[in-house]
């Protein structure tokens, strides 16, 4: 395996926490770490500012204490929410919507492997039939994670039929999850996202649909909040899945998308793996995220 | 608090609050730069990028430049408009082409930012241009990446020379090897080389690319990068520049809401030039890349000359001469309208073509929601009339409209308003023919020499209001117009200090200064008009 690099602010924040003592240079360098981190100058102000009345508070001059302040800050903010995946239905449906290219069909992949370690029953419906070959795609992880796939009949057929027969076939067959792809669309296309409604509807009308999870790329900026807005508008997404967290980017923008959105994140990607899917802990982390 | 919104938005709503003063103040000028910096970090350009960026920016507002000014704050506008353009590279580049063919042009970048698609649509582009280009799956990582670049290769009708099947299997440095002397033999000019999708930080797919780029010796490696990157786009090109070395890069997915933070970044940090922008779903929607439009979609000053173009290559010239001489002796009819309609459908999607216009940018929404189907509706009413009635919309009586309600199946309440319309259409275009400035029923006078702006968001408004209604049509053409007959004026009179909209005169004519609508192009542009 090759060497990666931790993900971790640690690096950043190394000068912050190394020094004597908290001096201006101490709020520069937080700043710029967090900034860089893609938390955003609204968060990143918000943080600052009450790490220093903190500072000033408990009349500290040591910066290992701001580290501790700034890890228990982002672990508050981010516990606020509840990272349960609701799965008590049967079939419970799943939709995992995004942009093009944050990596849904992956982490569907991933998400089926991880339901089939806990001994459920997956069957994935491709109703992404837009995107060249994404079908095949998702049938290759399917069969990597022995999941059911239900195909399109014939190609450019509607996603919402594709989905309706997925959940169709999961009810005669007892299969107890269902997890639907989507084709990558961009949030601003109205088009599309009436479309992604209208798979839902027609969802809804064999089954209720217990998640509709947006997926997020870490190293998506502030559009990331864009793209949980407008999702959340037309998709009624219930939570939020950060992938590619294995690269150098940080994705402290969903701090900012948490908050603004009241969406928990459920669960992160950190490689390509068909193990590397896993359940998200705030305590995990913003350790891992402030070192 | 206004968190969300684009670079552009964020920027036109600062020089709003400056362009109200007469003088600038050193305040002022701080109050602004943060409100800068604060936008364009909103808009994921990288921190060292906006620090230097709002350095230069405060230095140059207060220097002597601006006090001398008639009007500061459209000079801080032109001076970030010229820095903008300045980081993202200056002159448009060309793709490089080997003297020897076949030209070999690698693609790489982080997984999802879109090579595969952008292969086809690269492939489509040059063959358009008279290439023979082939496509190379040397992504032989992703599940099913060779599958895709197979139908896409299809879409765009080039071949792809695939000779492994992916998911895992095969060596990539082989096949893009053996594809360089395939191409040889099969008289391809170009290879379009689509390479997996890697991490900065995984060194040794990192090191793959590099035996690609060694085994091939590329002309041109194209760097794909995800408009919508954050603060990672540095880090991410800083790798990617050290791994292979990217001649260039590839902005993609620019038609979302992110729109410049990326391309900031990249471009200052590794000072290579981007090339191409990719802006929609299907393979033609690609674009070269220019910086000094770029710079102004950023400002929101619109993208006039991508807008000229796209008309000119749409517009039959000599049918536009003939459309001018008709309107100036008022002989313009329906008949004539028709053709211009289905002319303007030739040029492709209108919502995007409104989207260039300046101030277009607050109106996103609007635009998006703009049912494109309500032109094939107002071509199949005027369809539905008679010759005689196309060429003399007088003779509509009461009992011919509703057979042409019938005949087009729509009422007669939308054949009355598509009357209504062209006249008004017919009327105002007159005017711009004859060099007059329009007046947009009920929306007042456009001011004046300043009207590049406002005019265009006037009738921009007034395209707002009828497109929820039957005919977007003729108001769009009232747009268009409006749009060519300001975009004459730079060249006559100048800016417009102290004009309500300020922005648009001072850009104009910060345009103007710097020759970006060169003499030609106005001439061009005039033709266009038939003047």
């Amino acid at each position: 395996m090759a060497e990666r690099a931790s993900w971790s602010l640690g690096a950043a924040l190394r000068n912050v926490f190394g020094a004597k003592t908290i001096d201006e240079d101490t709020w520069d360098d937080l700043e710029s770490a967090l900034i860089r981190a893609d938390f955003g100058p609204a968060v990143t102000e918000e943080i600052v500012d009450r790490i220093k009345a903190q500072v000033e508070r408990y009349r500290t001059t040591d910066p290992r204490d701001v580290q501790r302040m700034l890890r228990e800050l982002v672990e508050e903010r981010l516990s606020k929410y509840d990272p349960t995946l609701k799965l008590t239905e049967r079939p419970a449906v799943v939709l995992v919507v995004g942009v093009n290219g944050v990596g849904k069909t992956t982490t569907i992949g991933k998400f089926a492997k991880f339901l089939r370690n806990y001994g459920r029953s997956v069957v994935v419906g491709a109703a992404d039939t837009f995107r060249a070959a994404a079908v095949d795609q998702l049938a290759t992880w399917a069969e990597r994670a022995g999941a059911e796939v239900v195909r399109p009949e014939r190609e450019g057929q509607d996603p919402a039929s594709v989905a309706f027969q997925t959940v169709e076939y999961a009810k005669r067959t007892g299969t107890e999850m269902v997890i639907i792809d989507t084709a990558g669309r961009l949030h601003t296309k109205g088009g599309l996202m009436d479309e992604l409604g209208k798979i839902k509807r027609v969802v809804e009308k064999q089954a209720p649909i217990s998640e509709v999870l947006l997926v997020l790329d870490a190293t998506t900026g502030q559009n990331g909040l864009a793209q949980a807005e407008a999702f959340i508008r037309h998709g009624g997404v219930t939570g939020l899945v950060l992938t590619k967290l294995d690269g150098s980017a940080k994705g402290g923008f969903v701090i900012a998308v948490q908050e603004k959105t009241g969406l928990p994140i459920k669960l992160i990607g950190q490689g390509e793996g068909i193990g590397d899917l896993t359940g998200f802990t705030p305590h995990v982390f913003a350790q891992q995220l402030v070192g | 608090m206004a968190t969300f919104g684009t670079l552009s938005d964020r920027l036109t709503e600062t020089f709003k609050n400056l362009r109200t003063k007469g003088k600038l103040s050193a305040a002022d000028v701080d109050g602004t730069v943060r409100e800068i910096r604060r936008a364009l970090l909103d808009a994921d350009v990288s921190l060292d990028v906006v620090k230097s960026f709002t350095a230069t920016v405060r230095e140059r507002a207060l220097g002597d430049e601006v006090n001398r000014a008639l009007n500061p704050a459209q000079q801080v506008v032109q001076i970030v408009n010229e820095e903008l353009v300045g980081i993202l590279g200056g002159q448009q580049r060309r793709l490089q082409f080997a003297k020897n063919p076949p030209t070999v042009i690698m693609l790489a970048g982080l997984q999802g930012a879109g090579k595969t698609t952008l292969a086809g649509k690269l492939a489509k582009w040059l063959k358009k241009d008279g290439h023979t280009p082939m496509l190379v799956a040397a992504d032989l990582q992703r599940p099913n990446a060779v599958n895709q670049l197979q139908v896409v290769g299809e879409q765009a009708g080039v071949q792809v020379f695939a000779p492994e099947p992916g998911n895992g299997v095969g060596d990539p440095v082989r096949v893009a090897k053996d594809a360089v002397a395939h191409a040889q033999r099969a008289q391809h000019d170009v290879v379009i080389i689509d390479t997996a999708g890697r991490l900065g930080v995984d060194a040794e797919l990192m090191k793959q690319a590099a035996n690609i780029r060694k085994a091939t010796n590329p002309d041109e490696v194209l760097f794909v990068i995800d408009a919508m990157i954050g603060q990672d786009a540095v880090s991410t090109a800083k790798a990617f520049q050290e791994g292979v070395d990217f001649t260039g890069v590839v902005l993609s997915k620019l038609d979302g809401d992110a729109r410049g933070g990326a391309a900031l970044s990249v471009a200052s940090v590794t000072g290579r030039p981007i090339i191409f922008a990719s802006t929609g779903e299907t393979l033609d929607d690609f674009e070269p890349f220019h910086p000094d439009r770029m710079a102004s979609r950023i400002l929101d000053l619109g993208d006039i000359l991508t807008l000229i173009e796209q008309a000119q290559q749409a517009f039959d010239e000599e049918e536009a001469l003939k459309v001018a001489e008709k309107l100036a002796t008022e002989q313009f009819t329906l008949e004539d309208f028709l053709k211009q309609m289905q002319q303007l459908r030739g040029a492709g999607s209108l919502k995007k073509m409104l989207g260039m216009l300046p101030g277009a940018g607050g109106m996103k929404q609007q635009l998006e929601n703009f049912d494109e189907r309500e032109i094939v509706r107002t071509e199949a009413i005027i369809q539905s009339m008679t010759p005689a009635e196309r060429r003399n919309p007088k003779l509509l009586n009461g009992s011919r409209r509703l057979r042409i309600a019938k005949g087009s199946g729509m009422t007669v309440t939308d054949v009355n308003q598509l009357v209504q319309r062209f006249e008004q259409a017919a009327k105002m275009m007159k005017t711009v023919a004859r060099g007059g400035v329009p007046q947009v029923p009920g929306m007042g006078p456009i001011p004046g020499a300043g009207g590049y702006g406002g005019g265009k968001r006037q009738a921009a408004k007034a395209k707002k209001k009828s497109s929820g209604s039957r005919s977007g049509n003729p108001a769009k053409r009232a747009a268009e117009n409006a749009a060519l007959a300001s975009g004459a004026t730079p060249a006559g009179p100048g800016g417009a200090s102290g004009s309500g909209f300020g922005l648009g005169g001072g850009a104009a004519a910060g345009a103007g200064a710097k020759g970006a609508p060169s003499e030609e192009e106005l001439a061009a542009l005039q033709k266009l008009l038939g003047r």
